[in-house]
């Protein structure tokens, strides 16, 4: 019979200071169960009184062992995993995962394919914004904002409910092309939105820009300097925040990224407020990508025409005994993949996503690695809270936009 | 784009390492004893500046050696990737720390530990990152149990335990 371990605060001299052994210092947990810790984070916080000195994350609460998983599963099945990691983020999930089969496949993806893709790409973008800005304005006691945000979030997930059916697990996106067209209302309901949009997004800055509460809790609050950004190789809006202009987007184009006209917004600053200015006008910067890809959108398949990967449509099953026999291929034991391993990545809302895939000619993968850009995020939280109010931290936690499903996969 | 052919010459030139590219991808294949050293090479003098990912592979039963540790690094100039690869023998074996060279290198190496089992020398906090402190085994690895386990509980643990496959150590 094995018993229960106790962990003994000595196992983490290394990690608290000396005076905490001595009882001056208080430990204290916040989280797992915490409202201000989006999810299941546990923080265990060294304190000088209201001063945080060290923050020591504790993570993987939300260990679901996708990775494992989908060694057991074909493509097509480990797929709808993908989904529940961010769940704020699906269909850029679902993308990365589609990007790395692809480019082991060696696969084709039609240029309509393409741009629906950055269209539910960046409407997912901003959809995960708003919800971040909302939930944001609400650790700092914003409270109105949370309404007007999940209004205008509510509007996108129509949009994804009326191609996939889903609201959030949409699974829309599949390797070679996407599960089906889009449906003839889908342009108009995302012109409509587009158009208000704009005007939305300036209401939820005057609401918050010049909120003299809102700039005390986020100014100067948790700074990541360049330097810093740099050595700890932040990504994403952390990192644009603290003036290191990387985007997945523009430095690796994928999925025809290159055509379109945006660009990176930065900030010097590295610090809370940055990051919310970074957001709002990716947010923009999205609006504008979204524009542009519609005006662009050809006309043609949606899939693939390579038949070993992509099941054929169902008006040919019955006229054809091969597409009736690759169907039933497909959905049985699904498609092999040449032996071999890559690395795709991809600018989540979060920062740099990316997945590292090993097949070995099988029809599962023999290894799937998710680099999800929270876990690298949350790694920063020792070095954002050092110093500053317990209040503070909850700031900070808001601004690193962590999704506690990404970081324990 | 920057051309990395001068880079890659230059590193086998140093350190006897094997290059490989696949679709597009480079890898180069670095003995466990030498990876510090070319890791702080393609940092400071080739501008490979961001340690993008690591994670680890399991090729148990088929292959010796069993582990592989992957390394993604990322140079921001040249706006491409490059992968270590370091083959690792034996079933609990050991890599010396990356967190020297890359700080963020921390809980990439906690995960990788955690799940495959492997240690990495001179790692300053080398606990389980994912799973509880007190977890037995090392789920990632090819010959962990996957699921069909009969559940233990207090009063027939040991019973159980005994007729259960174990993970090798």
């Amino acid at each position: 019979m094995t018993e229960t371990r106790n962990i003994e605060i000595s196992e983490l001299r290394h990690l608290v200071s000396e005076r905490a052994l001595e009882g001056e210092t208080m430990l204290l947990n916040m989280g797992p169960q915490h409202p201000a810790t989006h999810g299941v984070l546990r923080l265990m916080l060294e304190l000088d009184g209201e001063e945080v000195v060290n923050c020591i994350p504790d993570i993987g609460f939300l260990h679901t062992g996708v990775e494992k998983d989908m060694e057991s599963k074909i493509y097509q099945k480990a797929e709808v995993m993908t989904d529940r990691l961010d769940y704020l983020n699906p269909i850029g999930n679902n993308l990365v995962f589609c990007l790395a089969v692809e480019k082991l496949a060696d696969l084709d993806v039609p240029a309509r394919a393409q741009g629906i893709r950055v269209i539910l790409a960046e409407l997912t973008r901003l959809s995960s914004h708003l919800l971040w800005l909302g939930t944001s304005g609400l650790d700092v006691g914003a409270m109105s904002l949370f309404l007007y945000t999940m209004r205008e979030r509510e509007i996108i997930q129509d949009i994804f409910e009326l191609c996939s059916g889903q609201r959030m697990m949409t699974t829309y996106v599949r390797p070679g092309g996407l599960w089906r067209d889009i449906p003839v209302e889908f342009e108009g309901a995302v012109r409509s939105f587009i158009e208000i949009m704009p005007r939305r997004i300036e209401e939820y800055e005057s609401l918050l820009n010049e909120n003299p509460i809102f700039l005390e809790r986020t100014a100067g609050i948790g700074v990541l300097t360049y330097e810093n950004a740099l050595r700890w190789g932040a990504t994403g809006p952390i990192a644009r925040a603290s003036g290191v202009a990387l985007d997945i987007r523009k430095a690796m184009p994928y999925m025809g990224y290159e055509q379109y006209d945006f660009d990176i917004p930065t900030r010097a600053e590295g610090d809370v407020l940055a990051r919310y200015l970074v957001r709002v006008a990716e947010m923009r910067e999205s609006l504008k990508i979204i524009r542009q890809a519609l005006d662009k959108l050809p006309y043609g398949p949606v899939n693939s025409n390579n038949r070993k990967y992509v099941p054929p449509p169902r008006s040919e099953i019955g006229v054809s005994m091969e597409a009736l026999i690759h169907h039933f291929k497909l959905w049985t034991e699904g498609f092999t993949i040449p032996k071999g391993a890559i690395y795709a990545a991809a600018e989540s809302p979060r920062g740099e996503l990316g997945v590292y895939l090993e097949s070995d000619g099988g029809s599962k993968p023999y290894r799937i690695h998710y680099r999800t850009p929270s876990f690298a995020a949350l790694q920063l939280m020792p070095l954002l809270a050092k110093g500053h109010f317990v209040a503070d931290l909850v700031a900070i936690i808001a601004s690193i936009d962590i999704v506690l499903g990404d970081t324990d996969r | 784009m920057m051309d990395l052919q001068p880079a890659l010459n230059a590193m086998q030139e140093r350190f006897g390492v094997r290059s490989q590219t696949y679709r597009g991808e480079i890898s180069l294949h670095v003995a466990p004893n030498r990876i510090i050293p070319v890791a702080q090479a393609l940092r400071d003098d080739f501008g490979f500046d961001r340690l993008a990912d690591l994670t680890a592979v399991d090729y148990w039963p088929q292959e010796k050696p069993r582990f592989h540790v992957v390394v993604q690094l990322y140079h921001t100039e040249a706006r491409q990737y490059l992968r270590l690869r370091t083959a690792l023998e034996g079933n609990a074996p050991g890599l010396p720390t990356l967190t020297g060279v890359f700080l963020n290198a921390n809980w990439y190496e906690r995960e990788v530990w955690d799940m495959f089992g492997i240690r990495f020398e001179g790692h300053l906090d080398l606990r389980r990152i994912i799973m509880p402190a007190d977890w037995e085994g090392h789920p990632l690895r090819k010959d962990y149990p996957l699921g069909y386990e009969e559940v233990q509980f207090t009063f027939n643990y040991d019973e159980i335990l005994t007729r259960k496959p174990q993970p090798m150590e």
